[in-house]
Formats: structure tokens, C-alpha cells, sequence
């Protein structure tokens, strides 16, 4: 252990330094232009000075409540009314938010009510039904579900396709989706979901494409357009990659890896 | 069948898997994969039992089938009776008195190391406190080298973690640059590409190379990429110095990681051909972590704690210069809180140790766990006061291409600060050839030494 004070303690409050003091200040401002990584924070002996642990806490407090967050169903049931479509909300076999996180086995699952509220809205003739999962950050569906769905539902309703009611679902996963494209009854299933926060993304939406779901998909069978969120894939962006990535699905009858390589391509070259 | 009568109570467990699983100190993985006890009591009366286990009894019963499974093969064909022998007579429970013991020494517990199966470093720890897993890998000594010493006793490395999330080579330069000003990458300057692409991960490799000669350097690089790409670019001339690949403790786990023993095999004989270690030949670099066999459906039903431990089987196999637990990157749904991460990173380093295999431990979280920069910060003291051979630099915690949070190049100052622990002897002299050290020995950088400009950008 090492108990003597530093060799230059003063009463004085010490001035916490960049951790390169002799080198002109601008060098760090110049790194910090080439990563988002928290380079060059001021120190004071070995340790944070206290500005950069206040900042870290925040970012972490920002993630922490973005995944406790509940979701607000009455206001998405709203906001999504508004798109033309009948809206559904079910829920997971899960009971609260800890649970979800320790099952994530049964956040794939139905509640039994949902199972029956599904089961009554069967109809043969739908394409595909999104699902507005909270998944890790209720949040993230909470503010960008609605602009992309905005988007995405008008065309492919000139397109032809049947849309089936959207369903929003509290506490669930990815794999919710294909049990309930099996309750439907329909053939390919978009889920939109929260993903797990990071520190400087608490709001970031993923959206997951999974051509004839069932017990047996695996996640190399879906396709996913992730960081949704208008300082990541912008709403425009994400809806034009979904809806060409929907077409494809549906021409090439497959989900997953298998279909990455022919629809990345023209996905790029054609914006 | 064993079993254990605690008051009235007759629990029997049918086989040493179950045992071990029951055992096992609570863990969300375990609930999840429905193997854990069922109440507190039955998990202590699995402990009792397990405690009056004599180890010879490990070498006659397999946790998972020796027929299917080469990780179990590897455990027993390579099992070296000779270094058993002192302990052969004893419990399990026998075994955690001796250890803690004043009898063993540091050459005494490398000598039984060989001699120590997975399961059975599994079971001590099982019915072991926190603080007799400290204490024992504390008397564990496990150095190794490739051209710096790691692991010497009162010596604390670093990896220097600069990932980017697009894997631009002027942005892991400037974190790259922050870490070495402030002592970091003495373990190894360890890039995780952000992309499989094969070209990226050239291009980095030969960025660590030129950074590491324009610098004078005594320390190795690697991108963590995975070892079939590794060996594809080996073969091509580039400058490869430690092999990395994540490992698990299952053929089935390993299979859908896309590796089996024979392709590390390979792996290890391609870096050793290529000669570049100077002060050593450990050129292997192993990350496992608990629950990645049942998160890959291919843990047999045997507890996440006992399968790390037969990760560390596999990693033994090859000299590893590194082998880093990555223990709170996983997620809630294997180790659901800081009291199971903490606790988990205890077991690994105290298995690893006790094994032989030169542990270091990715002490991290993720934002859906239950833990916070506190609980690292208590994690990270108990491992360097037991002796971790090495830990994570990420600048300010916050890796900002894999999304958690690990531990920071200040963080590990602090702990050299705390507990007086040095950097790897060749790349401390480095460090006070460069004026980052201070009259007191301490890394304290005041000033950018000339030849780091030479990183900058232009």
C-alpha cells in the first residue's frame, strides 16, 4: 500500500490535468475528431478528474432507465392508430421488467389471453404483420415505431401487399414475432423492437425480417436493419432499406443470410 | 448416485453433473437452462456431498460423455497422474484445507496444476468463500512471455483496448495513443476488428506492427480475429504475433464457434514457425467467458461454471501467453447482477490459476445487468489483490464499438497506485525510457514524448 502523499501535495486544490499537461490542448480536441472513444480525459494522480466521472455516470444513468423504462401502450396504441390499421397490443408470458430480463425464453412466448386475442383475428390472406416489441428500451420504439411505420405502410399498400393488424407487444423478444406470425397466420413477419442500450445510443430501434417463422428459425434466418434512430439510420433510410428488403423477401422466398448478398448490393448502389 | 441427509431430508443427486450444477453458487444461467438447485438447502447439501468427494472419483466419471465430446478426451488422455499423486489421496473438501493451507507453495501448486481437472477446480470453488478463492490464487503463480514478462508476482498488465466502430486505423491510433501515454498494453495492444473482413484486419495488423517498431515497443499485438481468418492472413506474410480465439468448454460449443482442438493445433504451429517472440514462445491468446456453452445450446445440462473451467483445459493445451474471462459481457440472463458477476470473475481467475493458465479478466457489465462502475471497481480490487496476471484498458471504461463497459487505462493506475503493482518489467523500462514515470515510480504522463508525435495524425 502506499500511504505517503504525493510528492508536490499543497493545500491548494490541485488542477486536474489532460493527461498530456506539457502538450498544447488542441492535440486531444484533434484526436477526439477521429473517435467517439473517450480519449485524453483529465486526470488527477491515477485517477478520473471528477467532470469525466460525472459524465460517464450520466451516460450509464441515461442507459439504465432507457431499459427500465415501461412502455407506454395507451400513447403507441395511439400514435400507431393513426396509420390506417387495426392495433392489437398482447403481451409475454414474462410478468415484469426483472423477469424479462432473467427469461428470455419466455419473452419469446405469448401470455395465454394473447394466444387467444391473436388466434380470433386469423385471416388467410395477409403478407406480413409488424410487431412493435419494447424489447431492451421501450423507449426506442416508443419515439421512432411510428415515423418508420409511417413511411413503410403507404407504400406497400401501393404495392399491393395485405397487411395484417399491428400487434404491440409489452416485455417481448425478437422471437415473439414468429409465434405470433403463426397465431396470424402470416407468412413474414417485421419486428420492431428496442435493442439493448448502449451508452451513447439509449433510444436505438431494430427492425427484424423473418421470412415463414416458426420454432425452428434461428437468427441466421432473419434480416435486421439495426440502430434505427435519427442520429443513426435515419427514419427515410430505415423504411427504404425494410420496404426493399420486404420485396426481396417476398421474390426470393427466404429470410436470413442466405439473401444478404443479392439485396445489400443493389440496397447501396441504388441510393 | 451421491446424496447428502440434511436434518430429515435425504437429497440425492443421480450423477457428478447434477451434483456439480446443484452445487453451484446461484446463477441466472443455470435457472435458465433449469439445472440449479431448487431451494438454498439443496444447494448446500449438494456442497456437503461434494465436499466428500474423493477427486479420484473425477477421473472415473465424465460431466460430459468422453465418446462425443474431445474437450472431455483432451481432459483425460492429458491428465498427468504424476502431478496428481500429492493430492490423490484427498477429498475435494481436503483439497480446499490443503490449499488454503500453509503446507503448498508456489512451486509446490504449479507442480499439481497438470494434475488439476477442470471439474475438480470447479468443485473446490464451489464450496469455497470469496475470499479462499483470493487467497488461493494469490499463492498461484503463472508467468508467461513472447517479448515482455507477464504474470511475475507484484506486477499488474494491461491489454490496451482501442476499438472503433468502424475500424478506422486513425481513430484506434489516437486511442492506441492515450492508452501507451498512460501505461496501458504491456499484456497486448488488442484490437477487436469491427467487421469479418479479412482485408481490415491486414491492414490493422500491419498498423500495430509499424506502431510497435516506430515506438520501440517490448509488447505484442493482435487483432481479435477469428483464428481461421488469422491463419489466412499468417499464411500470407502478415505480421502475426498472438493467435487469438474465443473458446468454450464443450466440442459442441467450440463447433459453433467454427473450431476444434485441431485447427488451435494449427493455429499455434503457424504463429510458432513465424519466430517472432523474443523473450518467449506463448503465442496463443484465449477469451471464454460463463454461459457462452448454454447461449450456443450446447452445454449437456452441466452447470456454466464447471463448463468455464474446461474452457481453461482447452486453453492449457496451447501455452497461452493470455487468457481473459470475459465476465459480465454476456449479459443478465447467464449472471444476473453485480453479487453473480463478481462472484463469477472470482471463480474464473481462482480455476484459471489453480489450472495453470494465465488468467486475466474482462471486468465489465452491460446496461441491462444490475451493476454499475461501483461494482466493477470492487471486482477489479479483490482480482488485483489476488494476483491477476492481467486486465482491460478501454479508454474511460465506455468501448465504443462492442457497446459495454470494461475497465479503464485510469482504472488500471489506480489499481498499480493501490497496490503497488508494476507493468511487465521490459515494458516499465520502456515506459521510463519514454519520461512517463514520475520520481516515485509512478506512470504519471506530463508531457507527449517526441517519438509519439509520429502517431498523430497528420
Amino acid at each position: 500500500m502506499r500511504n505517503d502523499p504525493p510528492p508536490n501535495d499543497t493545500p491548494a486544490a490541485p488542477q486536474p490535468q489532460p493527461i498530456s499537461g506539457g502538450t498544447a490542448p488542441d492535440v486531444w480536441a484533434n484526436l477526439r475528431q477521429l473517435t467517439a472513444a473517450r480519449i485524453g480525459l483529465a486526470r488527477s494522480g491515477a485517477s478520473l478528474a471528477t467532470r469525466p466521472v460525472l459524465d460517464m455516470r450520466l451516460a450509464h444513468a441515461r442507459a439504465r432507465d432507457a431499459v427500465h423504462e415501461r412502455l407506454d401502450e395507451a400513447k403507441l396504441l395511439n400514435d400507431l392508430g393513426h396509420l390506417g390499421l387495426p392495433v392489437l397490443t398482447v403481451s409475454s408470458a414474462v410478468h415484469d421488467r426483472q423477469h424479462y430480463l432473467m427469461r428470455p425464453d419466455l419473452g419469446r412466448q405469448l401470455a395465454a389471453d394473447g394466444e387467444l386475442i391473436l388466434v380470433s383475428q386469423r385471416d388467410g390472406g395477409h403478407d406480413v404483420v409488424f410487431v412493435v416489441a419494447d424489447g431492451l428500451s421501450a423507449r426506442a420504439v416508443q419515439q421512432h415505431a411510428r415515423p418508420v411505420l409511417a413511411e413503410v405502410i403507404p407504400t406497400l399498400r401501393s404495392e399491393s401487399w395485405q397487411l395484417a393488424p399491428l400487434i404491440i407487444v409489452r416485455n417481448g423478444r425478437v422471437a415473439i414475432g414468429d409465434a405470433i406470425a403463426a397465431r396470424l397466420g402470416v407468412g413474414i413477419v417485421v419486428a420492431l423492437i428496442g435493442e439493448r442500450p448502449g451508452l451513447s445510443s439509449p433510444d436505438s430501434m431494430g427492425a427484424y425480417l423473418t421470412w415463414r417463422p416458426g420454432p425452428q428459425t434461428l437468427d441466421a434466418d432473419r434480416n435486421c436493419i439495426s440502430n434505427i434512430r435519427p442520429e443513426g439510420v435515419g427514419y427515410a433510410d430505415a423504411a427504404f432499406k425494410l420496404t426493399h428488403m420486404l420485396r426481396a423477401i417476398r421474390s426470393h422466398r427466404m429470410s436470413g443470410v442466405r439473401l444478404k448478398d443479392d439485396s445489400d448490393r443493389p440496397l447501396l448502389g441504388e441510393r | 448416485m451421491y446424496s447428502a441427509t440434511i436434518g430429515t431430508s435425504r437429497y440425492a443427486f443421480p450423477d457428478l453433473k447434477t451434483l456439480l450444477a446443484k452445487a453451484s453458487p446461484a446463477r441466472s444461467g443455470d435457472a435458465l437452462a433449469g439445472i440449479a438447485a431448487a431451494s438454498g438447502e439443496e444447494r448446500v447439501a449438494a456442497q456437503f456431498a461434494l465436499a466428500d468427494l474423493p477427486l479420484g472419483r473425477f477421473l472415473n466419471e465424465c460431466v460430459i460423455p468422453y465418446e462425443t465430446d474431445e474437450v472431455t478426451r483432451l481432459i483425460v488422455d492429458t491428465h498427468d497422474a504424476a502431478a496428481f499423486s500429492p493430492i490423490a489421496h484427498m477429498t475435494v473438501g481436503e483439497l480446499r484445507d490443503w490449499l488454503l493451507s500453509d503446507v503448498p507453495t508456489v512451486d509446490a501448486l504449479a507442480r499439481i496444476a497438470p494434475g488439476v481437472t477442470p471439474e475438480m477446480a470447479a468443485a473446490v470453488s464451489k464450496i469455497s468463500r470469496v475470499q479462499d478463492l483470493l487467497l488461493i490464487a494469490a499463492k498461484c503463480c503463472v508467468v508467461t512471455r513472447f517479448r515482455n514478462t507477464i504474470g511475475l508476482p507484484g506486477r499488474l498488465s494491461v491489454r490496451l483496448q482501442p476499438n472503433h466502430p468502424t475500424d478506422d486505423a486513425r481513430g484506434i491510433a489516437a486511442s492506441i495513443l492515450d492508452g501507451l501515454l498512460l501505461g496501458a498494453g504491456d499484456a497486448v495492444i488488442g484490437i477487436n476488428p469491427a467487421t469479418d473482413s479479412p482485408e481490415r484486419a491486414h491492414a490493422l495488423l500491419e498498423m500495430l506492427d509499424e506502431i510497435r517498431l516506430k515506438l520501440d515497443i517490448p509488447t505484442q499485438g493482435c487483432v481479435l480475429a477469428h483464428v481461421t481468418t488469422t491463419l489466412a492472413l499468417l499464411a500470407k506474410g502478415a505480421p502475426v504475433d498472438i493467435v487469438f480465439q474465443s473458446i468454450a468448454g464443450t466440442a459442441a460449443a467450440n463447433r459453433s464457434f467454427g473450431i476444434d482442438l485441431a485447427l488451435l493445433d494449427e493455429a499455434r504451429t503457424a504463429a510458432l514457425s513465424l519466430r517472432r517472440g523474443t523473450v518467449g514462445d506463448n503465442v496463443m491468446y484465449f477469451e471464454t467467458g460463463q454461459g457462452s456453452a448454454l447461449s450456443a445450446n450446447a452445454h449437456h445440462g452441466a452447470d456454466q461454471q464447471t463448463l468455464e473451467a474446461r474452457a481453461y483445459a482447452v486453453a492449457r493445451r496451447f501455452k497461452p501467453l493470455l487468457v481473459n474471462t470475459v465476465v459480465g459481457f454476456i449479459g443478465p440472463e447467464y449472471l444476473f447482477d453485480a453479487k453473480q458477476i463478481i462472484r463469477a470473475g472470482i471463480e474464473d481467475h481462482f480455476c484459471g490459476k489453480l489450472m495453470g493458465v494465465p488468467m486475466g479478466v474482462d471486468v465489465c457489465h452491460t446496461n441491462h445487468a444490475e451493476a454499475d462502475q461501483d461494482d466493477m471497481d470492487t471486482l477489479l480490487t479483490l482480482l488485483v489483490s489476488s494476483g491477476v496476471n492481467f486486465v482491460m484498458g478501454v479508454p474511460g471504461a465506455d468501448d465504443v464499438m462492442l457497446g459495454y463497459q470494461s475497465t479503464s487505462f485510469h482504472d488500471a493506475l489506480a489499481m498499480r497506485d493501490l497496490f503497488n503493482r508494476r507493468p511487465a518489467p521490459e515494458f516499465e523500462a520502456w515506459l521510463q525510457r519514454q519520461g512517463l514515470m514520475d520520481g516515485a515510480n509512478r506512470i504519471r504522463p506530463l508531457a507527449m514524448p517526441g517519438q509519439f508525435c509520429a502517431l498523430l495524425p497528420a
